[in-house]
């Protein structure tokens, strides 16, 4: 469970986080949605403990986010951020290995190895697995960059935003492939996202904020109606329904 | 679409490692063979076998120290570009070199008995303050600029330099600043150039942390999401640079280039992951620098021009090669 509790959070005069506190419950998919400057990926920073909380608290299980040490934290959450910009010329094998690091601090076993080729795998890397990351597109980037974090093999996941520069058959892809691993190995996954039908089909809750508060959480179902769209972004959305599934015409 | 790539197999390393090695280990008899006093291998290595001779004396002290110097200032290079995630830095063009030579200036002055080993540790602290200031500077630049990075490094290192020339000037010590700055090895004997022994040890504890470098060089983020104290990691790379460059600068002098030169070259070829790559950096490095010293021997035979210099010449070219001839990225 992650428990987030009264977290506020200046940045100078402006205020980013206001008061947030929030229950996510163990397994599962989370998304985490909102109009730009919402304060999604501060929320997140916090969360993976890459800023310092000024007030508040966010704990993953038993574990304090501030009082525990980074290298415990690492095998309990991975993170990718939105701006993980990778300058290095190393190869996608050599990234994804490092997502293991947290767990051998440097002297790989078998098992590490194995982990990784079976990242490899999972994120259809294998193919690509000895060329130099500066050399990839974007979408082969952002796959490995998951690689990684999914090679961290920890109970949380924090995604921001990768489904940046994937293509829809990426796209839909990743997004199945953090349902399986969040029904077959109980994983708590928490996602922002930016295409609110991709939270829609996909999640079993959604958080949306708005100005630094939370202003829904709810599952999909009653989530996906177009007077909380228009409360959260602004916009009139007709919201229909397909199969099971309430999908936002929104870029019509 | 992104250019198809051969995938990166390790015979290229081994390949490259095994050339190079060859390469070096004739470059090393040259080395031990030319002089201007004349005599022949056979005859330095009988003297040397009993113990005594220009071998030992003066032969083989250059040579090591040219490798030395070469291999722990490549290494140190590689750490800096590494922890800066910038390829364009080096120890000589960012202020570090400089503010170790302000801060051997300075103990000159203030205390002008103190031992090597005091000169040495202020040195070293000057030039790990010098590289904080240099990483503190480049953190207010933008990110999408990356050539502002060493611009920004060489006036760094003006004002700090000219604050020790003007230091030295005041105090007759302007001879120093020349020695310190310009890399040369003809003053190299048996009992003076040791110290480089210890900087190269310095280099190869870095190989040590090679892992925490390379996820250092991933970025502050990525690098505390996997756990890893980052600024732990930077101020142990920024102390080993730090060392290395003080070390070299008060016994054989600065050698610009090397370190910018030769970690491009062999991540061009190998990548960036440390623990593979470092070996062949600080191999490539030794290798460079002890050619462009028989070079500077025997271009103006029987006088020297300083490796430093011929280091300087062809490394800028080399570079400039480097620069344009870059594949595109994706």
């Amino acid at each position: 469970m992650i428990d987030i509790q009264n977290v506020t959070y200046h940045h100078g005069r402006s205020l980013i986080l206001d008061d947030v506190s929030l229950r996510l419950k163990k397994g599962g998919i989370t998304a985490l949605v909102g109009p730009n400057g919402a304060g999604k990926s501060t929320l997140f920073a916090l969360m993976a403990r890459l800023l310092p909380l000024q007030s508040g608290s966010i704990r993953f299980d038993e574990m304090e986010v501030g009082k525990t040490g980074t290298q415990s934290l690492a095998r309990k959450l991975a993170i990718l951020r939105q701006e993980a910009n990778v300058a290095s010329r190393i190869t996608v094998r050599d990234l994804v290995g490092f997502g293991r690091f947290p767990h051998h601090q440097g002297r790989a076993s078998e098992a590490d190895e194995a982990f990784v080729q079976k990242s490899l795998h999972e994120f259809d890397l294998a193919s690509i697995a000895d060329r130099f990351i500066d050399e990839l597109s974007g979408g082969q980037r952002q796959r490995a960059l998951v690689a990684m974090a999914f090679a961290q093999d920890t109970d949380y996941l924090l995604l921001d935003e990768p489904l940046n520069n994937l293509d829809m058959y990426f796209a839909r892809s990743l997004m199945q492939q953090l349902r399986a691993l969040a029904d077959a190995y109980g994983k708590t996954i928490v996602i922002v996202l930016h295409e609110i039908n991709y939270a829609s089909g996909h999640a079993d809750e959604i958080i949306a904020l708005k100005q630094g508060r939370v202003a829904l959480q709810a599952p999909p179902e009653s989530f996906m109606t177009a007077e909380n769209l228009f409360a959260i972004y602004g916009m009139d959305v007709q919201v229909e329904t397909f199969g099971n599934r309430k999908i936002a015409l929104h870029q019509v | 679409m992104p250019r198809e790539t051969p995938p990166q197999r390790p015979w290229i390393r081994v390949t490259l490692t095994t050339s190079i090695v060859a390469i070096l280990l004739c470059l090393i008899l040259i080395s031990l063979s030319i002089g201007v006093i004349e005599t022949s291998l056979a005859d330095l290595f009988s003297q040397a076998a009993d113990g005594e001779g220009l071998l030992l004396l003066s032969r083989l002290p250059r040579t090591l120290a040219t490798l030395l110097a070469g291999a722990s200032l490549a290494v140190a290079g590689f750490i800096l570009q590494t922890l800066v995630q910038n390829r364009f830095v080096e120890p000589a063009t960012v202020g570090t070199a400089d503010s170790a030579a302000l801060g051997l200036i300075g103990v000159s002055i203030v205390l002008p008995d103190a031992g090597i080993f005091s000169k040495m540790l202020v040195g070293s602290l000057a030039a790990f303050v010098g590289a904080l200031g240099f990483l503190a500077l480049v953190k207010r630049l933008p990110r999408t600029q990356p050539l502002l990075v060493p611009l920004c490094g060489i006036f760094y290192g003006g004002v700090i330099s000219s604050v020790a020339t003007f230091l030295a000037y005041e105090n007759d010590l302007m001879q120093y600043i020349g020695i310190w700055m310009n890399g040369e090895f003809s003053g190299v004997l048996q009992g003076r150039y040791e110290l480089l022994w210890a900087s190269g040890l310095i280099a190869l504890a870095g190989y040590a942390y090679a892992d925490k470098f390379t996820i250092a060089g991933l970025g502050r983020d990525t690098a505390s999401g996997l756990g890893l104290n980052y600024s732990q990691t930077i101020h142990l790379g920024l102390a080993i640079v730090a060392m290395v460059t003080a070390f070299t600068v008060i016994t054989v002098g600065m050698l610009p280039f090397v370190g910018l030169v030769v970690p491009n070259i062999v991540s061009r070829f190998v990548g960036d992951n440390s623990r593979k790559v470092l070996p062949l950096v600080a191999l490539v490095g030794g290798t460079f620098v002890l050619g462009s010293d028989i070079l500077g021997r025997v271009l103006r035979f029987p006088y020297e021009i300083p490796a430093g210099a011929i280091f300087g010449v062809i490394g800028t070219f080399v570079f400039l090669w480097l620069l344009l001839a870059r594949p595109s990225r994706a």
